[in-house]
This record gives C-alpha cells, structure tokens and sequence, in this order.
C-alpha cells in the first residue's frame, strides 16, 4: 500500500517539476535567467511573514475552487460552475456582512454559511436537471454562470438594492463592517484554516462516512448504486449542492477575509482555477491543500519574479497551463522519464459522464 | 475428424509456455497443439490461466518461458498486429465492435479499400457478403450493429478475424452470452469453419458444448495443463473432474419438501423496457415459501423487466407486485428490507462495483447499518470482519479481501454477490441467469446455495436461459413468452421439448413477432 501512495504522488510531482522545467525554457529562450526569475518567485512567495500570508491568502480560495471540483467529481459530475457559484457566496456574505450589525463571533460564521448555503441551491439545481431531465452538469453550470454573474453585478449596480451610496458611479457594494472581517493572526489569514478545515471534514465525508460511500458508488456505478438502494437523484443533487456550496464558501472567505466588500467581476477565473487544483490533486481532498498552495505560491510571487527580471506576468500563466497539461496527460509524463506503466495508476476521465445519461 | 492430427506441420504449437504475474504463476509450462481444421476445446475453472495462454498466443502477453510455433515456425508475436498479419484472429468475450457502424464498416474498420481518402462502402459490402457466404456466417453488410442481437453481432466478430485471413481462430467463451438457439448455431459454424481448414481454440465452461463440437480437450486447472484427450474419449464426468481436479455432482441433491404460503404474488404485471416497449405485459405468478420456481425462456421475452420489478428498481404500469402482505412500489431499499436477495442479471453492471474492494462489495447493499455504520459513521472492522468471514465461507479466491472486485474471475465475482445476498436473513430471493459465464466447480456451489435457501424455507425465484439449471432446481417451472407466463408445469413430468416449444411461442404457427427465434431459425436462412 505505501508503494501505492508513493506512485500517487510521483506523476503530479513530476508533472510540476516538468512545468518548471518547460516555463524555465521559455524564460531563457526570452532572455532571462531562469533561475533569476524561480529565485525572485520563490523569494516573493515564501520569503517572509508577509510573503507567505499573502500566498496562503491567494491560496485559499484555491483550496475551496479545488474542493468543489473534486468532490463532485466523486459522484462523477463535471461542476464548472464554480465561478457563478463562488460570484454568489461573495455577493451574499458580504450582504450579510454590511446590512447586519452583529457580534463578531456570530457575525462571521452567519456571513459565511449564508454565502455557501445560496451558492448551493445554485449547484443543487444543476444536480436536479441532470437527475431529473438528464441535462448535462458542465452544460448547466456554465449557463448558470451567466444567470450568477449577471444577477450579483445588478445587486451591486447603481440601480441594484446593495449598491455602495458613498461610490459615486462605481457598482459595488458597501464595506462589511468590522465584526465580519475575517481576522489575520500574526500576519497569517485565518480564511486559510476555514478552507483547511474544509478540506479536511470533506476528505472524512468521501473516505469515512456513509454519504461519502453513496457519493463515490454513484460516480463509480449509478447502475449498482440504484441495485443497492441508494436514490441517484438524492446524491446527485447532494453531491452537486455540497460542491457549490464549497465554491461559495470560497468567495465568502475572500470577500471576509481580503476584498471587504463585494465587487463584480473580482477574481475572475477564480473558478476555472479549482479544475486545475482538482486535477493536480488527482481530486483528493487532501491533496488540494499543497496543489493550491503552489498555484497560489506563483501567483504570489509573480510581482518580485517580474521585479528581479523583464520576465512578463503571463509567464507565469504559461507555466500554471504547464504544469496542468502533464497532469492531464500522465502518458507523456511517463514517456519523457521512462516511468512504467503502473496498475495502481487511476487515470482521471475528465470524458467519463458524457453520453452517460 | 481429426485427419491431419499425426501427420503434418501442426497450425500452431505451444511448448512449455510460461507467464508470471506479480504473485502468481499464471501459467506453468503449458503446451498446446493445433492441427488445420480441428477444434481444441480450451477448458479450466475461472481464474486456471485459460485466457493467459491464449492472450499469448494472440501475442497480447510475451510468454516468460518457452515456445510458440505457428506452421513449425517459432513466433515472436510483440502484439496483436503480428498475431493478425500472420493469421490468428481472436473473438473476445466483450465484443469489440463500433455500435453505430454497419456491419460492413466494422469488419473493415483498419484495412479498408478506400477511393481517394473515403471508405468504398460498395466494395466493402460486397467483399463482406461474398465472405459471409463463403463460411456460410450469413449477416446483411448494411445493418447496423447496435439494432442486431448478440448471436449476430458474434458473428460480426468472427467475420471481421476471418476478412483478415485467420487460419486459427481463438474464440473466448463465445457461448456465454449467447442463447440456446444460438449457441447451436454457433456450435455449427464451428464444424463448418474447421472443415474449410480453419484451427479453432474454443474456451468454454460448459461440457456439454465441447462434447458436441470440440476434436480434442486441454485442460488447465491452476494455471497447469492437467491433460489432452481426444474427445471420443471423454465424458461430463471425466473432463469436469479434470478440471476440478476431484469428482463434481453434476446433477444437484435435492429433497422434497411441502412449500409453505404464498411470498411473492405478481399479478397482471405491466412493464416496460428502456425503450418504452410494454415487454411485460400481464405476467402472474406466485412463489411460495420453501420451492424454487424456475422462469424459462428465450432471452429478452421480458425476464429483466419482470425482476427489476419486483425487486423495485423498475417502476411498475399495470397490475401489481405483493412480497409478504407488502405491495411493492419501486423502491429498491424498501424491498430489501422486506427480506428480498436479488442476484442480477448483469452482475458487472448491476451488482458489483468494479473498482471498490471485495470488502466494500460485500456490504454494498448493507453499509449504512449497524454493524457497518453507526449514525452514518462507517466501521470499516466490521466491514473487514464480515469480508473475511464470507470470503471464507463462501469460498472467493481471492488473494485478499481488499482486492479489487474487478480484477476477480467472473466465478469469484458471482461468489461475491452470492454471498452477499445469501448471507441475510432471507424471506424471498430473487436469482437471474445466477450461473452465467461461471465455471463448473462454482456452479455446483451456487447451485448449492439456492437449495439450501430453499430449504431453510425462503422463496426463490430463478430466472435462467440454461434449461438444463431449470430442470435441476426448480419445483415449478414458469414458462415466459413475450412477457407473460404462459404455462406452470411440473419438472417431473414435463420435457426439455416441451418446455422449449412454449418458449418458443407454444406451437402457435407465429414465430416471427419474437425478433430473437425469427431472426435466429435454425440454418440462419431467416435472416436477410
């Protein structure tokens, strides 16, 4: 079994090494050093307290994106809606945030939850259109995408009900008061231990609990999850509710614990990123706490990388699509350093669920 | 049938083939020889090294040790691309065929006659239906795959190894998924293949089969060859004790026994398929408790419907289903805890999944409650304990109950579901095709299995396509024809004759609303 785990962790470490390597040789093809610009990133994110706060808070809500991915994916489901989804557990926790004055102890974890819980009802009814009318989740999520990011910039806007009156033309929201700010413990934010604590309660639900044993037999074999009693219907829009309300956990903690307020459009892409987590962590929930510490880590370290050298920002995005080309393509991983095929080697579909109504 | 056996370069010959895999020796110095237009029957229990040997020859696997000739000539096959130019062709058990293609695309696919980058869909179906008459495997080249049943797409098969040129053919338990009628079918091509000089290794279970087709019998049995016989020689007792390696009872010890009141009662039954066809359509029938009702028929005259029925994963129409003073409304949990075993159909598919451990297989149906989970906590001891114990009981061979249910043999799978629904305290168990694609030494066990729940006084309900398991289990035998039960008869004075023309639609004059026996009369001459 220890072999087992090892050969679970080689292909995405090597994919990342890879994705170094690759991002290293387009850094010098463009003049540059590539070990200049590793060091100047490095540097910038993990160099001091300040350094590592700012990855960790870049990182968190990678970590809930990630999550959210993962565990639909468990049940089979392709979410891609995490963007929309974490849109409306930011707009709704920062309501929370500014239109109720509240104790701080209360104040935070009602703000949170309100934003996950109205993110989820976004996801359980994508889970409910495939249970129900066999429509596709990837093509659901995406369209409710649109109905989220519209909905939250009206909310916001000059003539929405949340609109900042102090913001002249500008469509945002107002500042959450100070008893709903997620607070920072000597530099570090505490929005990254929510999203810990996260992964670690979803890592117990899919390997511990019964839920976790119905999630995973419905992503395995709905035919036999059927034959065993288990409602497909129930799980898939479980599944797809608990997903949701992840991504909107996650755009809750950034709006608490960095943003302070909700703006359209922040973050965009924030969602798209959790599919790239997911797949590095090869969708176990622990395993996305260090794959999107490394997201978050380039992220973070971009501005000194770009300080030290006139290597562009992009550069950085490129390496990021790297890193999850070998991911997704464990093949070529394999054929670049001669690794044998091993048995114990699950590859992740990301096909499986089309066609399958 | 066997001129060439002494004389002449044998069509294949393999000497002292040995494969191991991680763990195990899969096969131990194995020989096997093939004459031109003879027919080697293959046999082993599940899990003996059948496919193994064959996935060698076929040059899937690269052998350890040891040698293959083919025409006297020594083959270093490194894949099945080689086994194919030098003409060996291999039918496997899961087809490997494109549904929404023709059958004329299909048997080109890869060496297609193509005009100016596109398919000559002409020639292509002209070349087929000249070879389909050539080897007398009569399909109509325009049809499309998915809409043929099962006995043609086998042939499909076969004529896409044959319009490569295959001199030896391997054909991997072909007769598994296949009816009555078309096995017999097949088992003719099979004489008519080998007298146009075609070698041919039929893997199998079933004795009766290679009695009545094969020239000569291997038999494997842990991964060693245990004998070759000419099959003149052999009997149903000598070959199964062969491969058992100890004497087997063939026919199932059973002792009368006064059925009690009545557990299941379907009455009127309305179902209908995945295509929305009513394929059960006013069904009744009791089972009551302590007998075996066996349900016979041609497959697909609604046997699938009529179970997921009364097990509550299908929903009903018209008409009712009663467990106990019950009426079941599709709700499969809800049936389950009425006391319903149900052993599907399609075990792969409905019963097992593939890649969970036999562990969590074996409470699959059972892990939210106690022992196996406290207030939705799962306790993975008592999942364990339980595994071990029913591995043991039930005789799954199986190098550790956290294996993976998928890399089982199709025996020890059915082990798996047997005894996860046989271990429960039982009022009605449901049992479909419950010995399908299974070998000899299991089905004896599993045939065991029913009796004894049988006689501890549950209903059973068995649903087979093989008379022969019929006759030996049931105490009534319930004869169904386009979804409803058209006779009760008594084993003990009906006939297999008797039995088969109800199935077939009871003597009245209309074969052809049933696609199955129409399409598959008996020179295949009903087709196209």
């Amino acid at each position: 079994m220890e072999r087992l785990a090892w050969r679970q962790v080689l292909l995405p470490v090597l994919a990342v090494v890879l994705g170094l390597v690759s991002g290293g040789l387009l850094i010098f093809v463009s003049g540059d050093n590539p070990l200049t610009a590793y060091g100047g990133m490095l540097e910038g994110a993990f160099g001091d307290t300040d350094a590592v706060g700012r990855t960790l808070e870049k990182a968190t809500p990678l970590v809930m994106g990630g999550l959210a991915v993962a565990f639909a994916f468990k049940a089979g489901l392709f979410n891609i809606g995490g963007q929309g989804q974490l849109l409306l557990g930011a707009s709704f926790s920062a309501w929370v945030g500014f239109r109720f004055g509240l104790p701080a102890p209360i104040h935070i974890p009602l703000a949170l939850l309100v934003g996950g819980i109205v993110a989820s009802g976004l996801g359980a009814l994508a889970g409910l259109l495939k249970a129900t009318r066999g429509t596709h989740e990837v093509i659901s999520t995406i369209m409710l995408n649109f109905v989220a990011a519209n909905l939250t910039d009206w909310l916001v806007s000059r003539d929405g009900p949340w609109n900042d009156p102090d913001g002249g033309a500008l469509a945002r929201s107002p500042l959450i008061q100070d008893s709903a700010v997620l607070p920072k413990v000597g530099g570090l934010p505490t929005g990254f231990l929510v999203a810990v604590a996260a992964a670690v309660v979803i890592w117990w639900l899919v390997s511990r609990s019964t839920l976790g044993f119905e999630v995973l037999t419905v992503g395995a074999n709905p035919k036999a999850a059927t034959y065993a009693g288990i409602s497909v219907t129930r799980i898939t829009v479980l599944a797809m509710g608990i997903s949701a309300f992840l991504a909107g956990l996650g755009g809750a903690i950034q709006t608490l614990g960095v943003n302070e307020r909700f703006e359209p459009g922040f973050n965009t892409g924030l969602g798209f990123d959790g599919i790239t987590i997911a797949l590095l962590a090869r969708t176990n929930a622990l395993a996305v706490i260090p794959a999107a510490v490394l997201i978050g880590a380039m992220d973070a370290g971009s501005t000194l990388m770009q300080a030290r050298t006139d290597v562009a920002p992009e550069i950085i995005s490129v390496i990021q699509a790297f890193v999850l080309f070998f991911v997704a393509a464990p093949s070529v991983v394999r054929w670049i350093v001669r690794l044998r095929t091993g048995d114990d080697d699950r590859a992740i579909d990301l096909g499986a669920g089309w066609g399958a109504a | 049938m066997t001129p060439t056996e002494s004389s002449g370069t044998p069509l294949i010959e393999a000497r002292g083939l040995t494969k191991r895999f991680p763990g195990v020796v899969a096969n131990d110095r194995v020989d096997l020889v093939v004459h031109p237009g003879e027919i080697l029957g293959l046999l082993g229990e599940n899990g003996a090294g059948k496919s193994t040997l064959v996935k060698m020859i076929f040059g899937i696997y690269q052998p350890d040790e040891g040698q293959i000739f083919l025409r006297g000539e020594e083959m270093t096959a490194d894949g099945p691309g080689q086994a194919i130019a030098r003409g060996i062709g291999m039918v496997h058990q899961h087809f490997q065929l494109v549904p929404p293609l023709t059958v004329a695309e299909n048997i080109v696919l890869g060496a297609e006659t193509t005009r100016g980058g596109f398919l000559n869909r002409r020639a292509a179906e002209d070349e087929v239906r000249e070879l389909s008459q050539r080897f007398g495997l009569i399909v109509e080249p325009s049809d499309v795959v998915e809409d043929l049943p099962v006995g043609i797409q086998q042939r499909v098969e076969i004529l896409k190894a044959l319009y490569r040129g295959a001199e030896l053919l391997i054909l991997d338990e072909p007769t598994a998924v296949l009816t009555p009628q078309e096995t017999d079918e097949l088992l003719g091509i099979m004489r008519d293949l080998a007298s146009s000089g075609v070698g041919i290794i039929f893997i199998t279970h079933k004795l009766r089969e290679v009695l009545a087709v094969t020239d000569r019998v291997t038999v494997l049995r842990r991964g060693k060859s245990v004998g070759s016989v000419d099959t003149a020689d052999a009997t149903t007792e000598s070959l199964a004790e062969l491969m058992v390696g100890r004497s087997v009872v063939l026919q199932v010890e059973k002792s009368a026994r006064e059925p009690g009141e009545v557990v299941l009662a379907v009455d009127g039954l309305q179902v209908r398929d995945d295509r929305r066809q009513m394929s059960v359509d006013g069904a009744t029938l009791q089972v009551r408790s302590g007998e075996i009702v066996g349900v016979a028929g041609v497959e697909g005259n609604g046997q699938r419907e009529l179970v997921e029925a009364i097990t509550g994963i299908r929903s009903i129409v018209g008409g009712s289903v009663t467990i106990g003073d019950h009426r079941v409304a599709g709700h499969p949990r809800r049936v389950r805890d009425l006391g319903v075993a149900y052993i599907p159909e399609d075990r792969e598919r409905d019963g097992l999944v593939g890649n969970y451990s036999i562990a969590d297989n074996m409470v699959l149906t059972d892990y939210h409650r106690p022992p196996f989970a406290n207030t939705g906590i799962r306790r993975f001891d008592a999942v364990d304990a339980n595994a071990t114990e029913l591995v043991e009981r039930f005789d799954v061979r199986t190098p550790s109950i956290e294996t993976t249910v998928g890399s089982l043999s199709g025996g020890n799978k059915q082990k798996v579901i047997v005894a996860r629904e046989l271990s429960h305290d039982n009022k009605l168990v449901v049992a479909s095709q419950p010995t399908r694609g299974v070998d000899v030494g299991s089905i004896e066990f599993i045939h065991e299995q029913l009796i004894a729940s049988r006689d501890e006084g549950d209903a059973v309900l068995l649903v087979s396509a093989e008379l022969d398991e019929i006759f030996s289990l049931s105490d009534r035998i319930a004869v169904i024809y386009e979804g409803e039960i058209v006779a009760m008869l008594d084993p003990e004075t009906t006939t297999r004759e008797e039995v088969g023309l109800l199935m077939a639609g009871g003597g009245e004059s209309d074969g052809e609303s049933n696609g199955q026996v129409a399409g598959l009369g008996a020179d295949g001459a009903a087709v196209d």
